[in-house]
């Protein structure tokens, strides 16, 4: 590949979550051109389908969106959503990236963001975003507040896709936005430094056979939980258990589902979730007062500022119960589910049947992050998070030049730390270029 | 198709009626059960003490013996495959246990025993597909709950024989034969086995669940695959009944007395009479008699 | 009920024992107790197999071969097949029964001539083949 000699000071961020915005952030009002590659519709990551974060419990809209809007009017920031890596070449300085732009089959250019063909779709499917907690169309923003605020058109929901029928959302729009035609089109694009944030998932819970192979209705997991209790999810914000409805009273919280599990899942300890899992303790209780929560844990790992305060308040202030022990079993018994436990600390066994059952299941990367990685040419580590070149002292470097991490496709970190992670990619992306 | 078979000592006696309708049951489905021309008891416990040789003797000598007869044996009863199928990992696996059992028992088996479940052997070898066109009286409306216990399935790593948390080859056989396979939390729970020598109250209270479960979820009949379970959930059902008044005993059918029953074996031959609880009124109720 | 603890207690001859005829690392166990939760004869112990396990890396020979905790196991695997830390409990529960059924003096769990009338009779013989080797020295 030609390499014309010039030293490109322009960055691409991959991953348009919480630290990918970060990082752009910091890097455009440096005075760099950004840009960023998401492979949403829209930007915001993980934070758009969280109700409230810990330890402040505030609102993740309301802490997301001015971020989402500040990086979406950003004069240095390009934003490339609904968009993934197809292949990169170079070195620093000098990347060549070629980028696939999905097919949206909506023209963006005319599309004001109206929302009537959302409004219109006739197809309803279980909603990814939604964590299978409620339904979605097959023409769909991510959020009302969606940044950039454009639809795409899912073609294995759509029944014009499937079986030639319906095309209500072209007849509606006003300004005739929708092409059934579109194509993928690819671009490339030149850059100097590369920062890959492309965030986490949940270790499926199809995958636990004792906990019911993810068939058991109202066993559901962490992220599912946040779409319950949030606003905008599909029980607008009442915590109701997705197989009738009903207000659960007896919800049980399994904390290092698939973590710390050596022998059949993942070693490691996914660290956030035993903040969370008192967070939506705590947001349950807000809401039902009369409920009951059990939180079976092994240890507590709440090492941010204020948050072994936070996990303490919980406990103190609402009753929530903290049994140290883990879940052998789950099963369904007619309306309720039984939970088989264990409170190692008076030693007996203990049974509950549970109206709902969330489980804090273990973080993971991001399903083809081994192929991005291979893409860049970076390391990952066995289960896939992208490896930095000195555990303790480059955190955010990797055994590349000119490509960097950040946030959790680096390894489970917590907002506040995905931050800070992202903000030293920057930094790392601008001593870079400060030497050339 | 023929297959070594390894009855084992409960087969022989107590069980007879197991081993007598999987017999003729093979008969008819161009089956040959070889039985093994020498064998002992297998021991009826996996040693799980690691430096208890002695205990893994018998079924090593089973296991030389057989090879020197064949390729493939089978078993019908739960415990017998699981002992069996360990030691024959154990030996597979560890190079120097394997060197003294051999030099003791004065065999050279090396581990290359193919060792099934007859189970395994309806569903891989017949298919359960070919078995449903050779059922002549299928048990249509039979609710019945395969009762797996514990040692088909674990450990699984050893066992291979269905996932388990959630096995299927067992019902998948009784769909075949025309029944409504029932499921139950408790089919995969142990039954208390060998504690209903050590503390047999236990052992009560353990059928107990595992009965009450499976009728809970809709059973009229249990079947199983293990002389040792047919004799907690079976038998016990008397001891049951003395604590728990109001307790409904529920019939429990080796599931080859089933298959007997489904390919139109006379019933006079299915041992009926050994199984503990009635079987008559519910299999009269479906008209299967 | 005060544990005084040295290096020789925690790594006692009765832990190595019961190590060594069980073939697993006590060291292993971080007590989450869920081979306690799933164990089926659990309710009927004094104490779950966890706090066995307990017991015996702190050097607690009386308390451990004191419960009925692996007499009541009946080898079912359940907590081995679940175990996060691939311990296989049920082998050091075997292991303790080892312990005591290999002491020099005879120590039967069960009596045989204690048994009902016609109890044996009634019995398959898998039943009593398996306990004897478990209940019998």
């Amino acid at each position: 590949m030609k390499d014309n000699g010039t030293f490109v000071k322009r960055a691409m961020v991959i991953g348009g979550g919480i630290a990918g915005i970060s990082a752009s952030i910091d890097l455009g009002n440096a005075g760099y051109d950004v840009l960023l590659v998401e492979k949403l519709p829209s930007i915001g990551g993980r934070m758009l389908q969280l109700s409230e974060t810990f330890p402040t419990l505030d609102c993740a809209q309301c802490t997301l969106t001015p971020k989402t809007v500040e990086t979406g009017q950003h004069p240095r920031i390009k934003l490339l959503t609904y968009s993934e890596i197809e292949e990169v070449e170079g070195k620093a300085g000098n990347f060549l990236v070629r980028i696939r732009k999905k097919a949206s089959y909506v023209d963006w250019e005319k599309c004001t963001g109206c929302g009537l063909c959302e409004e219109k779709c006739p197809s309803k499917n279980p909603s990814e975003f939604d964590r299978g907690m409620g339904m979605g169309k097959a023409i769909y923003t991510l959020s009302p507040q969606a940044v950039p605020n454009k639809p795409v058109i899912n073609p294995s929901n759509c029944r014009y896709f499937k079986e030639g029928k319906c095309r209500v959302c072209e007849k509606i729009c006003p300004v005739g936005a929708i092409d059934y035609e579109q194509k993928d089109r690819f671009v490339e694009e030149r850059v100097g430094a590369i920062i890959a944030a492309v965030g986490f998932d949940l270790i499926p819970k199809e995958n636990f056979g004792e906990y019911g192979y993810g068939e058991v209705p109202d066993v559901i997991d962490g992220l599912a939980f946040e779409r319950l209790n949030s606003a905008s999810g599909p029980t607008t914000g009442e915590i109701r258990r997705p197989s009738d409805g009903k207000i659960p009273k007896e919800v049980v919280f399994i904390q290092c589902t698939g973590s710390r599990d050596p022998e059949r899942y993942m070693p490691y300890c996914s660290r956030v979730c035993c903040m969370y899992t008192a967070k939506h303790a705590r947001l349950y209780k807000h809401k039902v007062h009369d409920g009951q929560v059990y939180i079976f844990y092994m240890d507590i790992r709440a090492t941010g500022k204020g948050y072994e305060e936070f996990i303490q308040q919980g406990m103190e202030e609402e009753g929530i119960l903290y049994l140290r022990g883990r879940v052998a079993r789950i099963f369904r018994d007619g309306e309720k589910i039984v939970v088989w436990g264990v409170d190692t600390l008076t030693g007996r066994k203990v049974e509950v049947s549970a109206d709902m059952v969330v489980l804090a299941a273990a973080i993971i990367p991001q399903k083809d992050i081994k192929e991005l990685g291979k893409k860049l040419g970076i390391a990952t580590d066995e289960y896939g998070f992208l490896t930095e070149a000195e555990r303790k002292l480059k955190p955010v470097e990797t055994n590349v030049e000119g490509i960097y991490i950040a946030g959790c496709a680096q390894g489970p970190k917590d907002i506040a730390d995905a931050v800070a992670h992202a903000n030293a990619a920057a930094s790392k992306v601008q001593g870079l270029f400060a030497k050339h | 198709m023929d297959y070594l078979y390894f009855p084992g000592c409960t087969l022989y006696t107590k069980a007879k009626n197991f081993d007598q309708t999987a017999r003729n049951c093979s008969l008819l489905l161009g089956l040959e059960l070889k039985e093994l021309s020498n064998w002992t008891c297998c021991g009826a416990t996996f040693p799980l003490a690691t430096d208890n040789i002695m205990a893994l003797l018998p079924p090593s000598r089973i296991l030389a013996k057989a090879r020197m007869e064949g390729t493939a044996l089978t078993t019908l009863c739960a415990i017998c495959f699981n002992v069996i199928k360990r030691t024959n990992r154990l030996i597979q696996g560890d190079g120097e246990k394997r060197d003294k059992i051999n030099n003791f028992i004065e065999m050279n088996y090396q581990g290359d025993l193919r060792i099934l479940h007859y189970l395994e052997i309806l569903k891989q070898d017949i298919g359960f597909s070919q078995l449903k066109e050779k059922i002549t009286k299928p048990l249509v409306g039979l609710r019945s709950a395969a009762y797996y216990g514990c040692m088909l399935l674990r450990p699984f790593e050893e066992m291979e024989f269905d996932d388990k948390e959630r096995p299927t080859i067992f019902e998948d056989f009784l769909v075949a034969l025309g029944a409504e396979a029932i499921e139950f939390p408790y089919k995969i729970e142990c039954c208390g086995s060998f504690q209903s020598v050590g503390s047999p109250d236990v052992a009560t209270e353990c059928a107990y669940k595992i009965l009450t479960s499976a009728i809970k979820n809709g059973a009229e009949a249990m079947v199983s695959t293990c002389p040792m379970c047919t004799f907690n959930i079976d038998q016990k059902q008397f001891d049951i009944k003395q604590k728990y008044l109001d307790f409904k005993p529920i019939p429990v059918f080796y599931f080859t007395q089933l298959l007997g029953i489904a390919m139109g074996l006379d019933y006079q031959t299915l041992g009926l009479e050994q199984n503990a609880i009635d079987p008559f009124p519910v299999l009269k109720g479906k008209g299967l008699l | 009920m005060k544990i005084e603890l040295t290096r020789q207690k925690v790594h006692n001859e009765f832990a190595k024992k019961v190590e060594l005829i069980s073939g697993q690392n006590l060291f292993a166990c971080y007590q989450c107790g869920n081979c306690t939760a799933g164990c089926p004869v659990a309710f009927a112990m004094e104490v779950g197999p966890h706090e066995v396990i307990r017991y015996v890396l702190l050097g607690l020979e009386e308390d451990a071969l004191g419960v009925n905790t692996f007499w009541l196991c009946a080898s079912c695997l359940q907590c081995t097949s679940r175990c996060p830390k691939g311990i296989d409990i049920a082998r050091v529960m075997d292991a303790l029964r080892m312990v005591v059924l290999r002491k020099k003096e005879r120590k039967d769990h069960i009596q045989i001539p204690e048994f009902p009338e016609g109890f044996l009779e009634k019995l398959p013989q898998i039943a009593f083949v398996s306990g004897f080797r478990k209940f019998l020295s």
